[in-house]
């Protein structure tokens, strides 16, 4: 379906999106597409993904049906002296740490739309995202947390805070066009980045050629003689 | 007797500085930052810049963080050599860690700071070399100028030990390798201020790439004739490479490049590069012993004094 082979092939055309987006909706994103999300979504990084993954801990009852968006983010937040929580800020944390846990984490969780920072690989979504219909969403900049902070109209609820703590915790938040995202991983496992990076690595070789080799590779390297270019 | 700078005065001060460099951008930075964007003609690195500048908007209108990671919060104290404080030393580094904690409750920050090994959270950004207090002395003077940084760092940094062989052309090499590891899909958050610390020990040019990248305002140039031309090729060099803002293919890599030197070993040429990214966050108070503050975005770490040679 797709004719974007190059960075400049991609439209980046406007999407909006309601959360728990459906598989129709999800189909149709392509690389690069800007995107805007309404309704419920939740934080989950490495502390909720240790309860869930690998401690085989369901999400809390009742979230998966309420969304399928997944935010790898943790909010500049506080709890109130009278209970109630400030959130103000939120951005995204890099996404390719939770690689191998993804497709545990999809079958667990139900979740089809990851929004991060930085991306997968294509193996990555070809592996773990596209058996399971779930595609990837990254966050701009990054730090758009203001932008991304004033789209959150209420925090719902949020489940392990005394365990986790503020950063780490699930936090269930309600936004009105949240956004703008980029498609990074499409439905069919490609990547906007890995577009990107083809691009970028055909300009290295005459870069390097100007730079000398080191003196001495690092004393501890186990490859000294596969230097990354 | 010179009067004491007020203990109450430092915590009012480093809070202060805590929400202003969340939430509002030095102007030096995002000048720089619109310069990348007008010279950059990759369409996604442009789109992402342009958002970066409304960020920065909402953020100062809304009074809220610019960005919700952190950083590592911390605090760099030049005090003055005639300057005294109310209850001394540990009564400043007290103030700030009240500050800290009060800001993080208050603006409110993400608590960034964990235990590196079992995770615990005291949800207040303080703990265990939370926040790291950083000093250095002013002759001649008889106040503090406080700065807080409020610094990622998970990408962008790096260190590595060259040799007398490597030279410049070395350095070059290691520059480049840092920008694309850690430029591709924009990991460092860039384009960055960069900070390249040369020489001392192993911790002399991390530190002094980390304070080169952080406490030097974008356009501030190395007095030494020699190294500031080294800052601009570096630059040049960095936004040469080939990538943009987020790892889109373009331009916008390299904000500013700010080189800083210490006398090394005569074997070595230690190197510690840094990434000060597209949340720089930084703020700067003078507090003087009558209890006047001045408010600033320029850190001025990088005194004659601070960089002298020689025997006095």
């Amino acid at each position: 379906m797709s004719a974007i082979a190059r960075l400049d092939d991609v439209a980046m055309d406007v999407v909006h999106l309601t959360a728990p987006v459906s598989d129709a909706d999800i189909a149709q994103l392509k690389l690069g597409d800007v995107v805007y999300l309404d309704g419920l979504l939740y934080t989950a990084r490495e502390g909720v993904y240790r309860k869930v993954v690998d401690e085989g801990r369901g999400l809390p009852a009742g979230l998966a049906a309420m969304t399928n968006v997944n935010f790898h983010c943790s909010p500049a937040a506080a709890v109130r002296a009278d209970g109630s929580y400030a959130m103000e800020a939120v951005t995204a944390t890099a996404s390719f740490r939770f690689g191998k846990s993804m497709s545990r984490w999809f079958a667990a969780s139900g979740a089809r739309v990851i929004v991060g920072k930085a991306g997968l690989t294509e193996l990555a979504y070809r592996e773990w995202f596209v058996p399971h219909g779930a595609i990837y969403l990254t966050t701009v900049g990054y730090g758009l947390g203001a932008t991304y902070g004033r789209a959150i109209k209420r925090v719902v609820d949020v489940h392990w805070l005394a365990e986790l703590g503020i950063a780490q915790a699930l936090w269930v938040l309600e936004v009105e066009r949240l956004g703008p995202f980029l498609v990074e991983g499409d439905r069919e496992g490609r990547s906007l980045f890995a577009l990107a990076n083809r691009e970028i690595n055909l300009r290295l070789g005459e870069i390097y050629a100007g730079l000398p080799r080191y003196a001495q590779s690092r004393i501890g390297e186990t490859t000294p003689e596969d230097e990354i270019v | 007797m010179i009067r004491p700078i007020p203990v109450k005065l430092i915590e009012d001060v480093a809070r202060e500085l805590t929400a202003r460099a969340a939430i509002d951008i030095p102007p030096d930075y995002r000048e720089g930052v619109r310069r990348a964007r007008d010279a950059e003609q990759n369409r996604l690195a442009r789109f992402v810049l342009d958002q970066m500048l409304e960020n920065w908007e909402i953020a100062s209108a809304d009074r809220r963080p610019m960005c919700a990671d952190t950083g590592l919060p911390r605090y760099y104290a030049r005090v003055g050599n005639e300057a005294v404080i109310e209850g001394g030393f540990v009564a400043l580094e007290r103030a700030l860690r009240r500050a800290t904690a009060e800001a993080t409750a208050a603006i409110p920050l993400r608590p960034n700071r964990v235990h590196p090994l079992t995770r615990a959270d005291h949800d207040n950004n303080v703990g265990a070399h939370a926040p790291e207090v950083t000093y250095a002395f002013e002759p001649g003077r008889d106040f503090i100028d406080l700065t807080t940084v409020h610094k990622g760092g998970l990408f962008g940094s790096d260190y590595r030990m060259l040799f007398p062989a490597d030279g410049v052309g070395g350095l070059k090499r290691f520059f480049v390798d840092t920008l694309v590891q850690f430029g591709k899909r924009g990991l460092a958050c860039q384009p960055a201020v960069m900070g390249v610390g040369i020489g001392g020990a192993k911790d002399t040019c991390v530190r002094l790439g980390k304070e080169a990248a952080c406490l030097r305002a974008v356009g501030s140039r190395n007095p030494d004739p020699a190294i500031a031309r080294l800052e601009e090729e570096l630059t040049a060099l960095g936004n040469y490479v080939g990538i943009g803002a987020m790892g889109f293919a373009g331009t916008s890599l390299v904000v500013a490049t700010h080189v800083e030197v210490a006398f090394t070993h005569t074997g070595g040429m230690p190197v510690g590069i840094h990434s000060f990214c597209l949340s720089s966050r930084r703020a700067t108070a003078r507090l003087h012993p009558d209890g006047r503050v001045e408010f600033r975005t320029d850190p001025e770490w990088f005194t004659d004094y601070y960089r002298r040679e020689t025997i006095e």
